[in-house]
């Protein structure tokens, strides 16, 4: 079963919102620092009302490069304790530590931070993402007031209550180089002022930024039930990260198919196609009819391997793409990509449905393996 | 206009000499049908001759046993033409002229046919105006029933759905609407799809599987029999396609005329969605529109050869029916006419019987059977549906049907309508189509299966507010009976199971099913269907989306008004304000 919790601070309630996205990969794999990121959702400061702020970097962890890194935020000490014992019945960790903040004035009551690298205890019969999943759910719904708000390897999320750009200072994310990053300004319509609550939503090796509201919600939540998701936190983002470990890493589905599953053509344009492709589109209609994502929204959904923005089928939310080189923009606006990148070779703006896709170069990887 | 021209097949009207002087005879009883003593068919001729019951032999008791009408027909003989429009329409003798329109109410169901068709609107019916001895416990509908029955023997006998005043879920139900957070949708600007499929589909689309069948099929053996093949090897079964997520129930010929049957299965053909034969073998001139039929294959087995299974569009195996759970069906021998013994396939002049059980079904594996023996017969080109009576344990049941291989589960609830059934088993057997619908859907999904199959719900869908709930429930697509009715000219009379409608809908008798128009008929439906969807989309768009399959089992933007807690936790729903 997958699923975050019902922590302590959770509301059972939806928060629809406003917001601002940006993600930024480069291809071949070279890493950057997180201050990008950080000064172009700034300049979307419009779109967010410092009710929530946050990252999500790829590559941040050259030390523990296959370790499970686990961010870990705890209401008190108390709660953080309970936690790391069940951390440590579950993994074997490699190192722990704070992780690094720098005083803001801006940002307040914030929770105990820690992180943790971690591996699963032995050879399992089960394979490792799918013991890392099932565990981290488990810990999240036992333990109260604390929260695994990112888990995958080699990647991390950094959020909070506050501005996006005074997150990215709280969390010293100048000191990060990483080789992919998104970002997220929020504007909730109401005011939890809860850590957990802040975007990007990690869960495994994923994360989501999202702008927009799932109107499906609930036809998508109770469909990911029928496969052991469990969406705790009711936020509509949730649900777009498990439709995509869903359909990704279970359902080994292509990146262009899972676009035109979660926002596809109509049945007039399926109709409309070649024969061949006709039948696959109507299939996969056919079968994950309640898996697409209606209402407005944008997301940007981060991987090891690559960087997705998708908008919804009738473009009731903004996105952006740009290109210079191996650099790959997708924002809210286009003013944030300009603000860090003024010179772009190519600026466009995608159709409703059709993804604007950033994939790691294969020789990224030989590069990697060298560095 | 004369009456000729208007009603040109509605005989002359009779002489009654038999009438005079019997004025104060106490006509003991209106002809309710019962049971024991099915009401006789009417020969044509006889139409108009007077068809009572005889006297009961309690001839001293009478009075006991005396009901007064439930309704009284008032001529303002003012405004009365003396037309005699009414005399000609009315099936039930409540009518007679005598130099005026004379009434004798008992006889008069409220059907207003005659209201309907007076030229001058002389014609008011108005309840009766006699008092009853007020009694919140002993009702008239109990005392008036124990009459009946102490004079007769026999059981209450009705038509239509449960009139009584359970609580109708679907009233307690409000539905959400964007507001600022999220855009609502234009359905006159922006598109809107109420397509939906039917029938079973994998849990997943295995891309890897698709390519190589895509690769190694050869040229020759495609379009051969379509893309069946390598969607069966996919895990589907076959889909059925509906443009919009109304179906017609299951209403068969016998139960209605073959005009409304004409009218109906036109509609659905034109509108892109199913209607459905019933139990009553599928006459040959529905065969045009066999391509969007549902055939039925009940107790009785009527009509059921390989060719009848072959020609439709779909399979039912009825078990159940939402008015009456559990119970057979009878068309007596009377009503069997050449016409309807061919399509039924059994000899005129005998009683179609329906058994309360299929006899080769006594527990979900003999279903299975069943399921794959008309699977079989059909080359698995035929999607297999199985409709049960809403019970008590319907999600247990509904998943069993799901395991035993059908392609969708139909479900009636107890509101739901029939051509005839023992009154107290229509008002007191079965549970709402609307906790059922929530309780199967959850269920389905616990277990798993959702996907292997499409749940269709009717009973009381009374409008396109009751579908939209209905599929936020977690129903695939609905299926109206009563609505279907009520366009073709029902005022919901209750008297099907008499055989006598007078608006030509629930009758053999030739000169009142010309009254409907099959072509007439097929327009008012159509109209019906299209306002219906119309609704639909424009709900759909406040309610932000532009697909029906993201309404679906989405009870998150349903509220509810003044349920209890254990209902919003069946139904799944959340109180208003919250």
């Amino acid at each position: 079963m997958y699923g975050a919790t019902g922590s302590e601070g959770f509301s059972e309630e939806r928060i629809p919102g406003g917001c601002a996205i940006f993600g930024v990969m480069e291809e071949r794999g070279r890493r950057f620092s997180g201050s990008l990121a950080a000064e172009a959702i700034a300049a979307m400061r419009e779109r967010s009302n410092g009710l929530g702020g946050g990252f999500a970097g790829y590559g941040i962890y050259p030390d523990f490069p296959h370790a499970y890194a686990l961010h870990v935020m705890s209401l008190s000490h108390g709660a953080h304790e309970d936690l790391v014992r069940g951390i440590k019945g579950s993994f074997r960790v490699l190192h722990e530590e704070p992780i690094p903040v720098r005083h803001h004035p801006a940002i307040r009551d914030a929770p105990v931070l820690w992180r943790y690298f971690v591996l699963p205890p032995g050879e399992g019969e089960e394979d490792e993402e799918e013991y890392v999943a099932r565990r981290v759910v488990e810990l999240n719904s036992r333990v109260e007031g604390s929260l695994i708000f990112s888990s995958g390897p080699n990647m991390g999320v950094f959020k909070g209550v506050g501005y996006p750009e005074d997150i990215a200072e709280f969390y010293r994310l100048d000191e990060y180089r990483g080789y992919l990053w998104t970002a997220h300004g929020r504007f909730p319509t109401n005011t939890p002022g809860w850590w957990g609550g802040a975007h990007p939503f990690g869960f495994l090796y994923w994360s989501v930024v999202h702008n927009g509201e799932i109107s499906s919600f609930d036809t998508n939540r109770r469909y990911l039930e029928t496969f052991g998701y469990r969406c705790f936190q009711m936020t509509d983002t949730e649900v777009v990260v498990y439709l995509f470990d869903l359909l990704h890493r279970r359902h080994g589905l292509p990146l262009e198919i899972i676009s035109g599953i979660l926002a596809p053509p109509f049945w007039s344009e399926i109709e409309a196609m070649e024969e061949e492709e006709r039948e696959l589109w109507m299939m996969a209609r056919q079968v994950y009819g309640p898996a697409l994502l209606n209402g407005p929204f944008s997301v940007i959904v981060g991987h090891p391997r690559f960087m997705v923005g998708l908008a919804d089928r009738i473009m009731l939310r903004p996105l952006v793409a740009a290109r210079k080189g191996e650099m790959v923009y997708i924002s809210s606006e286009e003013a944030a990509i300009r603000a860090v990148e003024p010179a772009p070779e190519l600026v466009w703006t995608p159709e409703g449905g059709e993804p604007v896709v950033a994939e790691l170069l294969p020789q990224a990887e030989e590069e990697e393996a060298v560095a | 206009m004369s009456p000729d021209s208007r009603f040109p097949e509605a005989p002359a009207p009779p002489a009654n000499p038999e009438r005079t002087g019997e004025a104060d005879t106490p006509r003991a009883f209106p002809s309710t049908g019962t049971a024991g003593e099915n009401p006789p068919a009417v020969p044509v001729q006889d139409l108009k001759k007077k068809t009572r019951q005889k006297p009961t032999p309690f001839r001293r008791m009478r009075a006991a046993v005396r009901l007064h009408p439930d309704f009284r027909v008032i001529v303002d003989e003012s405004r009365c033409t003396l037309c005699r429009f009414c005399v000609l329409q009315c099936s039930w003798d409540a009518l007679d002229f005598d130099g005026r329109v004379v009434s004798y109410d008992e006889n008069c169901v409220g059907c207003w046919r005659c209201f309907a068709v007076c030229p001058t609107y002389a014609i008011r019916i108005e309840p009766w105006p006699t008092m009853y001895r007020e009694n919140a416990s002993w009702t008239r509908f109990h005392a008036t029933n124990v009459r009946k029955q102490a004079a007769t023997g026999g059981k209450l006998l009705t038509g239509m759905g449960n009139d009584k005043p359970y609580p109708v879920y679907f009233d307690h139900l409000l539905i959400d609407a964007c507001q600022v957070t999220n855009p609502s949708i234009d359905p006159l600007r922006e598109p809107m799809e109420l397509r939906t499929y039917i029938g079973t589909r994998p849990d997943r689309l295995d891309l890897e599987r698709y390519r190589i069948e895509v690769l190694e099929r050869k040229p020759a053996a495609r379009g051969e029999r379509g893309n069946g093949d390598l969607r069966r090897k996919m895990g589907f079964g076959p889909l059925l396609k509906l443009e919009t997520p109304i179906m017609f129930a299951g209403m068969s010929y016998g139960a209605i005329s073959l005009n409304v049957q004409k009218a109906i299965a036109r509609a659905a053909q034109e509108m892109g969605t199913l209607w459905n034969t019933g139990e009553g073998g599928m006459h040959p001139d529905l065969y045009p529109y066999a391509s969007s039929a549902v055939v039925q294959c009940a107790s009785g087995r009527f009509g059921v050869d390989v060719a009848y299974l072959s020609r439709a569009a779909a399979i039912e195996i009825k078990i159940g029916q939402g008015a009456k759970p559990g119970i057979g069906g009878h068309l007596p021998g009377e009503k069997v006419t050449a016409e309807i013994a061919r399509t039924r396939m059994i000899p005129t002049g005998t009683d179609a019987l329906s058994p309360a059980p299929h006899h080769d079904i006594y527990s979900i594996e003999d279903l299975r059977q069943l399921i794959f023996a008309l699977k079989e017969a059909t080359r698995y080109e035929k999607p297999v549906f199985v409709k049960i009576a809403a019970v008590h344990n319907v999600a247990a049941i509904a998943s069993g049907i799901v395991r035993a291989g059908a392609d969708a589960v139909v479900i009636d609830g107890f509101r739901g309508s029939t051509g005839a059934a023992p009154t107290m088993i229509r008002d007191h057997v079965g549970i709402p189509i609307e906790l059922a619908i929530a309780a199967v859907d959850d269920r389905l999904r616990k277990e798993g299966i959702r996907h292997r199959a499409s749940l269709i719900a009717s009973g009381t869908i009374r409008s396109s507010m009751d579908v939209v709930k209905a599929i936020a429930l977690g129903a695939d697509a609905v299926a109206i009976g009563t609505a279907a009715l009520v366009a073709l000219g029902c005022t919901l009379c209750q008297q099907c199971h008499r055989g006598r409608c007078a608006w030509g809908l629930t009758t053999q008798i030739p000169e009142l099913v010309r009254r409907v128009d099959p072509d007439e008929g097929a327009e008012l439906l159509k109209n019906l269907l299209s306002a219906w969807s119309g609704e639909i989309k424009e709900t759909l768009g406040l309610l932000g989306l532009n697909a029906l399959e993201s309404l679906r089992s989405n009870r998150e933007r349903l509220r509810a008004v003044g349920l209890e807690q254990a209902a919003l936790d069946i139904l799944g729903v959340k109180p208003a304000g919250r």
